[in-house]
């Protein structure tokens, strides 16, 4: 007995030594992790922070040179360092609203077919195609409006390279994103809301415009903000079509500029300085208003998330 | 009667309306359709061997885009491999730590907003970093711009994979003694692998046709280079300058690179639905 224990014990002992090794590797490669994959989550912070801190830092000769007058100023000379950014400004919104105007009616039209009208067969093919949309690069977009929609729109209206065909073409590419959203937002109208409007006598209009539009409209407004995000940030497919003339037109078949457009055919070749400067001064302006417009829209969204969980 | 001829009305008025729906959606799969179709005509026609084997041709004379493709899948592999690991890490940390704390739900709510961000004021931000300290654009800053896009794609599609492993699992595999950053390797992400596949797949696709960070990062490369340390070609700026180049060489260059952009991002977001797709059924 006595020599069984004696046998056991250095084993024992070996056993329990590694047991704790393992343990202790486990404790320290558990809290290794942890902090890997917390740190891995602040470079998200540390992204957004880095942004807003560059542009600000870019822009601060711009800002202490012009204040707010670079807002209001058309001129944009670089050999006379004169710049505003008024044009771009102008040009961003009307090709936004533009594309807005467009892409929100079509938009729901194509989340009122898929959800109301579509014959479930082809429920999934129709959406994935409409989504397809979203998928294809910018650049692309670009392309097609000046080899494809600028020569047709020039022999229509006698203007190819305009704010309006920026416009049309910045409403194609945000289609995909209100049309999936509403009709995401669609889906979630409890049936029973709408059978009892059935049941009333409506029509499917009726049912549409008067349950389904009601009970679904903070997610619509949050998926034309979250779009509208999108068009006013766009950068490729604006600066194919958008003509860049740095101008205010109150003729939207009249070539004008971006903000973005504006950054992508100029800042490569701008000298440093306030050029550059008043340059990044467009990007964080840019950035603070995408920022705004696209918070929005989350918190839009947020709140529905919220009603549906609860 | 009255009545009668009223509800005709209403009747009318639906049926107006849903045809209206109708063609709203043929005018979107009639616009997709003009584009691939223009695309694929444009583009098909441009293809050749020597759009492979040559590289960028100075203007007015023909060539090839093998230098821009090569350069693009550089940048493009590197920018996945600096920013799906911090994307797949950080959706980890949201998904299974950070239960609860009020860092997660800023977290969340900022990455969503940088998901739909100005893609050129990152090229702005990473040139202030990147390349004004330095003094030359290079393949490594035009690769460290498309990882900051694709972070947030490959976090978000992470958390939302994380978060469909069920709970049972998790609780199986701590009764069996697992400490928690095992469970998490071995069990949750073998369990969630074709989801987290599937993030990194799209998010790929996503920058893959990305131009606007490049034009003031990696800039551009008329020859052929291994060095990322200076400017690399990329097929997105090899597009956006010869499209609009005069030559007709050119332009139709910029359709054979369109048309490679093209067909590779959608073959990849269809293998990414593939992939989801059989994980749901």
């Amino acid at each position: 007995m006595v020599d069984f224990a004696m046998q056991a014990n250095p084993a024992q002992s070996q056993a329990a030594d590694s047991r704790a090794r393992a343990l202790a590797r486990f404790k320290l490669s558990d809290a290794v992790f942890g902090w890997v994959t917390r740190l891995s989550a602040l470079t998200v912070l540390l992204i957004l922070s880095g942004v807003i801190l560059s542009l600000f830092i870019g822009a601060m000769p711009t800002i202490q040179a012009y204040g707010l007058g670079f807002l209001t100023s058309q001129s944009w000379n670089p050999p006379l360092e004169k710049f505003g950014a008024a044009p771009s400004i102008y040009g961003t919104l009307v090709t936004s609203v533009i594309a807005m105007l467009i892409a929100v009616p079509v938009g729901v039209g194509v989340a009122i077919f898929l959800t109301e009208l579509c014959p479930p067969a082809l429920r999934r093919p129709v959406g994935i195609a409409i989504e397809l949309l979203a998928g294809i690069p910018s650049i692309i977009y670009g392309m097609w409006g000046f080899f494809v929609l600028n020569p047709f729109l020039q022999g229509v209206l006698g203007s190819g390279l305009s704010l309006f065909t920026a416009g049309v073409v910045l409403a194609i590419m945000v289609l995909p994103f209100i049309s999936s959203i509403t009709r995401d937002v669609f889906e979630t109208v409890p049936p029973m809301l709408k059978e009892s409007a059935y049941g009333l006598g409506c029509t499917r209009w009726e049912v549409i415009r008067s349950v389904v539009i009601p009970y679904t409209r903070v997610g619509i407004i949050g998926g034309v903000m979250l779009a509208l995000g999108r068009a006013l940030g766009e950068t490729m497919a604006v600066t194919f079509v958008v003509g860049n003339a740095n101008r205010i037109s109150p003729n939207w078949l009249d070539p004008g500029t971006t903000i973005s457009a504006t950054i992508a055919n100029q800042f490569g070749e701008a000298e440093p300085g306030l050029y550059t400067s008043s340059l990044m001064t467009l990007g964080l302006l840019l950035f603070l208003v995408t920022f705004v417009v696209l918070a929005g829209a989350r918190l839009m969204l947020m709140r529905l998330e919220r009603r549906a969980g609860a | 009667m009255k009545d009668v001829s009223k509800y005709r009305v209403r009747a009318r008025s639906s049926s107006i309306w849903m045809a209206l729906s109708v063609a709203a959606t043929a005018l979107g799969l009639g616009m997709l359709a003009l584009i691939l179709g223009s695309l694929f005509w444009n583009g098909f026609t441009s293809l050749s061997p020597r759009v492979f084997t040559e590289m960028t041709p100075p203007p007015g004379s023909a060539g090839g885009l093998l230098n821009a493709i090569v350069g693009s899948l550089m940048m493009t592999a590197l920018g996945v491999l600096v920013g799906a690991p911090l994307g797949i890490m950080a959706g980890t940390w949201l998904a299974e730590y950070s239960a609860g704390s009020r860092l997660a739900s800023v977290v969340r709510f900022i990455n969503d907003i940088l998901l739909s961000a100005p893609s050129i004021v990152i090229g702005l931000f990473i040139y202030t970093v990147a390349v004004a300290p330095i003094g030359r654009f290079s393949g490594i800053a035009g690769a460290l711009a498309l990882a900051v896009i694709v972070i947030p794609v490959t976090l978000r599609t992470t958390e939302d994979m994380l978060r469909l492993v069920p709970t049972a699992l998790r609780e199986a595999a701590y009764a069996l003694g697992m400490p928690r950053s095992l469970v998490i390797r071995k069990v949750i992400y073998s369990a969630a692998k074709s989801g987290i596949v599937t993030g990194v797949l799209l998010a790929v696709a996503r920058i893959s046709g990305e131009t606007a960070p490049l034009l003031f990062t990696a800039l551009n490369n008329q020859f052929f280079s291994w060095d990322m340390t200076r400017p690399v070609a990329n097929l997105p700026y090899v597009i956006f300058q010869f499209a609009s180049s005069p030559y007709k060489d050119a332009q139709s260059l910029a359709w054979a690179g369109a048309i490679i952009i093209t067909m590779t991002v959608l073959a990849l977001s269809v293998t990414a639905r593939s992939l989801s797709g059989s994980r749901n059924s």
